[in-house]
């Protein structure tokens, strides 16, 4: 088990008690948000979809890393590692296709 | 989709001249693709004090045009720097070439709550007005913008 800070983007700081940043024991990224799951019930479903894999409109990075091109969930977390929740931004006029 | 201009709970942007003048280049820059970014600074209740602006890469090469999918790598460096100031992530900012500064469906779909939404028209390769929204549950509500 390491010791690593899971941090909170603003939009999802209403499902954490208004922390920004976490503290857990975990030896992966998965573990990691279980462990905040387990502190701050109603989070998690907004970060994993119910089979359990990180929902699309989420990105969670490991130091500098976005966990999707490392080993995914199961990417080993080193001591004192920071874990990043970064919303995925996107969006834009549309107008030249439809939606 | 619901636009409400209701003064009742309106929230403000406060945005210096010097970081207005600093987006407007940065939108006229990526014409005739859309540009984005991020506004860093402090929220305190209704009001949103922006400190610093962000530039970030737009990923959606091939509709760059009327798209924007903002880089989470650049997010994560923007909220990496804002955190070590004592700062936040307090809202997004993205261009509409020759679009009326109004958040789209796209835009709403892709809202998050909590964040401002500053647009910028470039009409023609000029930015000529900007607005700020804020995502509610339904739909957008403007902000005002203060300096």
């Amino acid at each position: 088990m390491s010791k690593a800070r899971v941090r909170i983007p603003a939009p999802l700081r209403a499902y954490a008690s208004g922390a920004s940043e976490v503290a857990v024991e975990a030896s992966t990224v998965r573990e990691a948000l279980a462990s905040l799951g387990r502190q701050h019930g109603g989070l998690i479903e907004r970060v994993l979809e119910p089979s359990g894999s990180l929902r699309s409109f989420v990105n969670v990075f490991v130091g500098e890393d976005d966990v999707r091109a490392l080993g995914g969930l199961d990417s080993a977390l080193p001591e004192g590692a920071i874990v990043s929740i970064i919303p995925a931004v996107a969006g834009g006029a549309a107008r030249l296709q439809a939606g | 989709m619901r636009i409400e201009h209701e003064n009742k709970g309106i929230a403000y942007l406060h945005l210096p001249p010097e970081l207005r003048a600093e987006l407007r280049l940065w939108a006229e820059a990526g014409y005739p693709a859309e540009a984005c970014g991020l506004l860093i600074g402090r929220t305190m209740g209704a009001r949103v004090e922006v400190l610093h602006v962000r530039k970030a890469r737009n990923r959606d090469k091939e509709h760059a045009a009327d798209r924007y999918d903002l880089d989470p790598s650049d997010f994560l460096r923007a909220d990496t720097d804002a955190r070590a100031a004592g700062l936040d992530v307090v809202g997004i900012w993205h261009s509409h070439p020759d679009h009326p500064p109004i958040p789209s469906e796209t835009d709403r779909r892709g809202a998050w709550p909590e964040y401002s939404y500053l647009i910028i028209t470039v009409d023609g390769g000029r930015a000529t007005e900007m607005r700020a929204w804020r995502a509610r549950e339904g739909g957008f509500q403007a902000e005002g913008i203060e300096t």
